[in-house]
């Protein structure tokens, strides 16, 4: 079961269909003692870093035990950036999973950044896999993450600025984009992922 | 970087079981296009960046529907998906999210209560809520406005309501940037002079909308062939451009535009 943490923010249906297309087996968790027993975790997301923040809490302890167990987890645009130690938006602390930070778009590009951008692929990783150069992906978001540890981004985006598009840190991804709503791209994301859950 | 947006736009008539798209040649003969989702697929088939469903109808029961057709559609198409048409309300919004609306479009409602797009912009995130605004060209100098000079004469725009129907007497270029403050994600910006006409896009307008906010701009209107979605790229920085009837009746496909697009020098997903 691939539980969909469920915490107020944004479309939760468009990832589950997302996830139904590609045979996983999503359910839609808003109750934290319903996490245990998921073989993989998606913290989808839209909305500000402090709201986030403060309606993932009720489900960190179960959520740190489910990553310290290894299971797979993947955090979508909010649900990438609260995973980070601190967020400009809302001046917050985050979960502080991956060190880094999260800032705002620089200066001299529209905000937010709306659209289809490409990916360059940075390393090696598994839920890469079928994924090339310049592939276009569905971005929408006004900060961006900074990882302290370079080695963690699999793979950045041109916005102004060569951004953290996809960064992994042992069985924790997260991607700054939208993979529900990059069409076939996304779709071989999100398979990649389903297919973690299986190993 | 970041492509150039082509998003072809569904006008749904919802007063049928299962909506059907349509499409006004110059406000008079109405054509029905197809079904929403199954041209949504289409469109989606073809590369499509995103689409929007308007609702043109007026009718008690079309919230209903257009439920069923968002819901149908993302269960099948995975690109962003906005409602407009009808949205009043962060209840209506609301019930546009829960069938699987990425965003909304709000028009008549913002205009005549601006908080609105805060509680929007709030609940769902900035990129949940465009403004939609729909422009005409006022010719001659009027204090407090913001001035634009078009080949026709000097003109300020005007927001309207009710496609066309009613005037506000609110300058277009300064709702745009009251919005953008007020937490808009995203402008579609129709002008009403060029609607329906297949004249090509109000250039002037969109260069000054566009120039005059930070957030993305949708051009949208007049858009009659190629050439047209290339002016608008060309001539102005607007983020993306809306059709409508190029699409429906397969004068060109979404992958024919980007082609052309491509080959004269726009950065478009292919």
């Amino acid at each position: 079961m691939i539980a969909i943490i469920d915490y107020g923010m944004g479309n939760l249906r468009s990832i589950y269909n997302a996830l139904m297309n590609v045979n996983g087996d999503p359910v839609i968790v808003s109750d934290s003692a319903k996490l245990s027993g998921a073989d993989a975790v998606v913290i989808p997301g839209v909305g500000s870093f402090g709201d986030g923040m403060n309606n993932l809490k009720p489900f960190a302890d179960e959520l740190f035990d489910l990553i310290h167990d290894g299971i797979p987890m993947l955090g979508i645009c909010i649900g990438m950036h609260v995973l980070f130690d601190w967020g400009e938006e809302s001046n917050c602390a985050g979960f502080g999973l991956i060190t880094g930070d999260v800032i705002r778009l620089p200066q001299g590009v529209r905000v937010p950044q709306m659209g289809w951008n490409e990916l360059q692929i940075r390393s090696d990783s598994d839920l890469l896999s079928g994924i090339n150069d310049g592939d276009f992906f569905y971005f929408v978001h006004s900060y961006y993450c900074v990882p302290a540890n370079k080695h963690t981004i699999t793979a950045t985006t041109d916005y102004g600025v060569d951004l953290a598009a996809v960064v992994e840190k042992d069985n924790i991804h997260a991607v700054q984009f939208h993979p529900e709503k990059s069409s076939s791209k996304g779709l071989v994301i999100l398979k990649n992922f389903v297919e973690m859950t299986r190993c | 970087m970041l492509a150039k947006r082509i998003i072809p736009c569904l006008d749904c008539d919802l007063g049928v079981p299962f909506g059907r798209v349509v499409k006004g040649v110059r406000f008079k003969e109405i054509r029905y296009a197809g079904i929403p989702w199954e041209l949504a697929k289409e469109y989606d088939k073809q590369g499509a960046d995103e689409l929007i469903f308007l609702d043109i109808t007026a009718s008690h029961e079309r919230r209903e529907t257009m439920s069923k057709v968002i819901e149908k559609t993302s269960e099948n198409v995975f690109m962003p998906l906005t409602v407009g048409g009808g949205i009043r309300s962060l209840k209506d919004a609301r019930t546009a999210f829960n069938a699987g609306a990425d965003k909304v479009s709000v028009n008549t409602a913002a205009i005549k209560n601006p908080d609105l797009i805060h509680e929007i912009s709030k609940y769902f995130g900035t990129q949940a809520c465009v403004i939609a605004i729909d422009a005409k060209r006022r010719y001659g100098r009027e204090a407090g406005r913001e001035m634009v000079d078009t080949p026709q004469g000097e003109c300020w725009f005007e927001c309207s309501l009710y496609g066309g129907r009613e005037f506000t007497g609110i300058d277009a270029i300064q709702w745009a940037m009251e919005a953008e403050e007020r937490g808009a994600g995203d402008i579609m910006l129709t002008s009403m002079d060029r609607d329906g006409t297949k004249d090509g896009f109000d250039i002037e307008l969109t260069k000054a909308v566009s120039n005059s906010v930070n957030i993305p701009v949708i051009a949208s209107g007049g858009c009659g062939n190629l050439e047209h979605i290339l002016e608008v790229f060309k001539k102005t920085n607007v983020s993306a451009a809306l059709a409508a009837s190029i699409f429906h009746f397969g004068e060109y496909t979404v992958s024919e535009v980007k082609e052309y697009l491509k080959k004269n020098g726009v950065h478009v997903r292919l």
